[in-house]
């Protein structure tokens, strides 16, 4: 057996009604857990990005990139470690007013985090980086009254290319 | 950048006309050269009947008696024809109605397009009455599905819905449509699809993987070819038969694979997995090169995978790229549409044979001819075997006719024993094993090819779960031969049952009616046989007859399906007691 290990899956696809509820079908067959996701728009006008974090073993993630393309608007879909990616994840943390002490606007500078929005009974912090980053700064605030916390899905970008023009290109000239 | 989503062909019908979304439903029918559609009304689709009514003589709408019933008859007609099956339903217990012949038709590759009436648009999350998310319900079990919600997105929908359904490897597609784009008005012109951009239907194919195949083929020196029913779809029936005569190679078929290469052609080894044949599923582990072609490995093919042909280099012929390496790891991969791989395989194949590994084939065949086949077709016990049924039908039909099995025991020894001559002529329900398909397929294939013999050969607990259809048989005439192969049980359950939950027999007995009475009651022709001596007579009656007859024949109650590859069983433990 593979060991199970996070993989970052980005799929290029058409901006139609459903798609979220395919891939998402994709997964639930297979009884395998998102652990994030995202949908925004891509670098190709019209085309839309999810990009998926899963732990699962090398082979099922190809088996699943395999069924994800075979979809009729999904038009391309790539894997990646790690190692592969430059990703990020946002935090936000509204916090109660009480910890406008010092110590805490030291640390909030010191993880590079920003204070977004000041207000009479609250204010909200915003940190943009790596889970384990975001999560530190969690267990920092904690002590001090956390009103809400959220963090979005993984964002990433791949080292290497993605050629999803290339493929529309492609399609264009040979279906003339 | 502007890039077009998909591609369609210059226009074909006449100067826009302006019709309701119904009557361009119809319409985009007739544009797609559809003659017979398989359905049942109700409210959310009553606009699209109506138009049904309207062009009554062009198109052909039969009426089931279930929807499911309308899906099975729809794949029925698909199989027989190679043309996309057409089914419709209104919404809500209509739409759910048709997930099971949907979910069938997408397991076993079937080209089907399901239209469905919706609540209107202005309704739809209100739990309106007969609403249903089918969409969201389906998704998982079609290749493509889409909500209409305004007349104008009819013409462009369907064009696409067609397209994708027959194209590449083909699968079922639903367009959901409500009730207000059924009455809203609508310019009407038509252009078939002919492309969607994010939608490759072949792969390229790559010359070398046919050139590297070819060599390993050559080179082998026990050679095995699976073929599956890729063959059938991509219509390289005829040059699967070249490829095996100029090789000289044993060819072995998946279940639904049977009949693309004639039952009696010297190569042809018989069917393997889970109740194939013995030689074909020992000698998969001693092959030296598997050349698999159109085939998925299913686990009823494969039994444990982890001593499936592991001594074998795996040649794999395949349409569908996410097949490659799902279940068996192919060494050489030949993407492609079958009759383009094929074709090019042919052209660099040496001419071979391998008479002594033939050799091995009939020898196997003779030790499950004396411990199996014997008994099942040349009994000598008082009771009837289902296999004996199958010979005299043979006999009669001399291989020619279409012959339709349900699911259970009497399918397994239907694809055994039915013998086939032409191509598209075995339909059964593979992937899904959906009991009550064979009776609805049946009036598709007949529909399908009205000029042959239809035979369904059905268990007496299939039967059951599809019986209304006799209605749509009495109503339409179709003249289908209905064979009811009793033995009171549900009979592959109680096997199992016998074998591995030493013989309890929970819920697997059934006390049926007097499935005579029943079939007499929908005006059928019926005959009822128990013995020998009046079988052959009693076969012969109904393949005569130019009506649609039932006969019930019963048969010995605990007779078993072998050979057997236990589930978990490696193919070369194969049981034949």
């Amino acid at each position: 057996m593979m060991e199970n290990r996070n993989f970052t899956v980005s799929i290029y696809t058409e901006n139609n009604l459903g798609l979220l509820s395919r891939i998402a079908s994709v997964f639930l067959k297979r009884h395998i857990n998102i652990e994030s996701i995202t949908a925004s728009k891509s670098e190709v006008d019209e085309v839309m990005r999810f990009t998926v974090i899963v732990k699962v073993s090398e082979d099922q993630v190809k088996k699943v990139i395999g069924q994800l393309e075979k979809q009729i608007e999904i038009i391309k879909a790539f894997y990646h470690t790690d190692e592969d990616l430059f990703s990020q994840e946002t935090a936000l943390y509204k916090v109660q007013p009480l910890m406008q002490d010092f110590s805490i606007q030291d640390f909030i500078k010191e993880t590079n985090a920003r204070i977004v929005k000041v207000s009479p009974d609250y204010f909200v912090i915003e940190k943009t980086g790596k889970r384990q980053e975001t999560d530190d700064l969690y267990e920092k605030l904690k002590p001090y009254g956390l009103m809400q916390f959220v963090r979005s899905g993984t964002i990433a970008v791949s080292t290497t290319e993605m050629p999803i023009t290339g493929i529309l290109e492609k399609f264009n000239t040979t279906n003339q | 950048m502007n890039l077009k989503k998909a591609n369609f062909e210059e226009k074909v019908s006449a100067v826009p006309t302006e019709v309701s979304g119904a009557e361009a439903v119809v319409k985009c029918l007739l544009e797609e050269g559809v003659e017979t559609i398989y359905g049942y009304p109700g409210g959310a689709i009553m606009p699209v009947y109506d138009k049904l009514f309207k062009y009554r003589d062009q198109l052909h709408h039969v009426l089931t008696r279930h929807e499911q019933g309308a899906t099975h008859a729809a794949q029925g007609y698909a199989r027989v024809t190679g043309k996309v099956g057409v089914a419709i339903a209104t919404s809500g217990p209509g739409a759910t109605n048709l997930l099971t012949g949907i979910a069938d038709a997408h397991i076993d590759s079937t080209p089907m397009v399901c239209i469905t009436g919706q609540v209107g648009s202005k309704l739809l999350g209100t739990d309106a009455f007969q609403e249903v998310d089918i969409v969201g319900m389906c998704t998982p079990v079609t290749k493509w599905n889409y909500q209409v919600t305004k007349a104008s997105e009819i013409p462009e929908v369907l064009a696409k819905a067609f397209y994708i359904a027959r194209s590449g490897r083909p699968g079922p597609v639903l367009v959901d449509i409500t009730k207000d784009a059924q009455f809203e008005n609508l310019e009407f012109s038509y252009q078939k699809c002919s492309g969607i951009r994010s939608y490759k239907p072949v792969p390229d194919v790559n010359l070398l993987q046919v050139e590297r195949a070819a060599c390993a083929i050559d080179e082998a020196k026990r050679p095995l070819i699976v073929f599956g029913q890729g063959v059938i779809l991509g219509g390289a029936e005829e040059l699967l038969k070249k490829v095996v005569e100029k090789s000289g190679i044993p060819a072995s078929w998946t279940i639904l694979g049977l009949s693309a290469l004639p039952t009696d052609h010297p190569l042809n080894v018989g069917m393997v997995g889970m109740h194939g044949n013995y030689a074909p599923n020992l000698l998969t582990n001693e092959c030296d090169v598997l050349i698999a072609i159109g085939m998925r490995f299913d686990d009823r093919v494969t039994g444990k995978l982890e001593s499936y042909a592991k001594q074998a280099k795996v040649i794999h012929f395949e349409i569908d790229p996410s097949e490659i390496n799902k279940n068996v790891i192919a060494d050489i991969p030949v993407l492609g549409d079958v009759k383009q791989t094929l074709q090019l395989l042919l052209e660099l194949l040496k001419p071979n044979r391998h008479d002594t590994w033939h050799n091995r084939f009939k020898e196997l065949y003779e030790v499950e001819y004396e411990k199996v086949i014997r008994n099942h077709l040349h009994s000598t016990k008082r009771e009837l075997k289902m296999g004996e049924v199958i010979d005299e039908i043979n006999a009669c039909s001399h291989g020619d006719a279409v012959v339709i099995s349900d699911v259970g025991q009497h399918q397994m020894m239907t694809c055994r024993y039915a013998r086939f001559n032409s191509t598209r002529s075995n339909l059964t329900s593979g992937g899904l094993g959906t009991m009550g398909f064979a009776l609805p397929a049946a009036i598709g294939a007949k529909m399908g090819d009205p000029s042959r013999e239809v035979v369904a050969l059905i268990g007496d607990g299939g039967f059951q779960m599809t019986i209304q259809e006799l209605a749509t048989i009495f109503q339409t005439g179709a003249a289908v031969k209905i064979v009811v192969l009793n033995n009171g049980f549900l009979g592959m359950v109680r096997q199992w049952q016998q074998l591995f939950f030493d013989k309890r027999y929970a819920s697997t007995e059934m006390v049926n009616p007097d499935f005579t009475s029943i079939a007499k009651g929908y005006h059928l022709k019926t005959n009822k046989v128990s013995d020998r001596t009046s079988l052959r007579g009693a076969v012969q009656e109904m393949m005569a007859s130019k009506e649609p007859y039932f006969l019930e024949v019963m048969v010995e109650k605990e007779e078993n399906v072998f050979p057997m590859v236990p589930t978990g069983a490696s193919v070369s433990e194969i049981r034949l007691e």
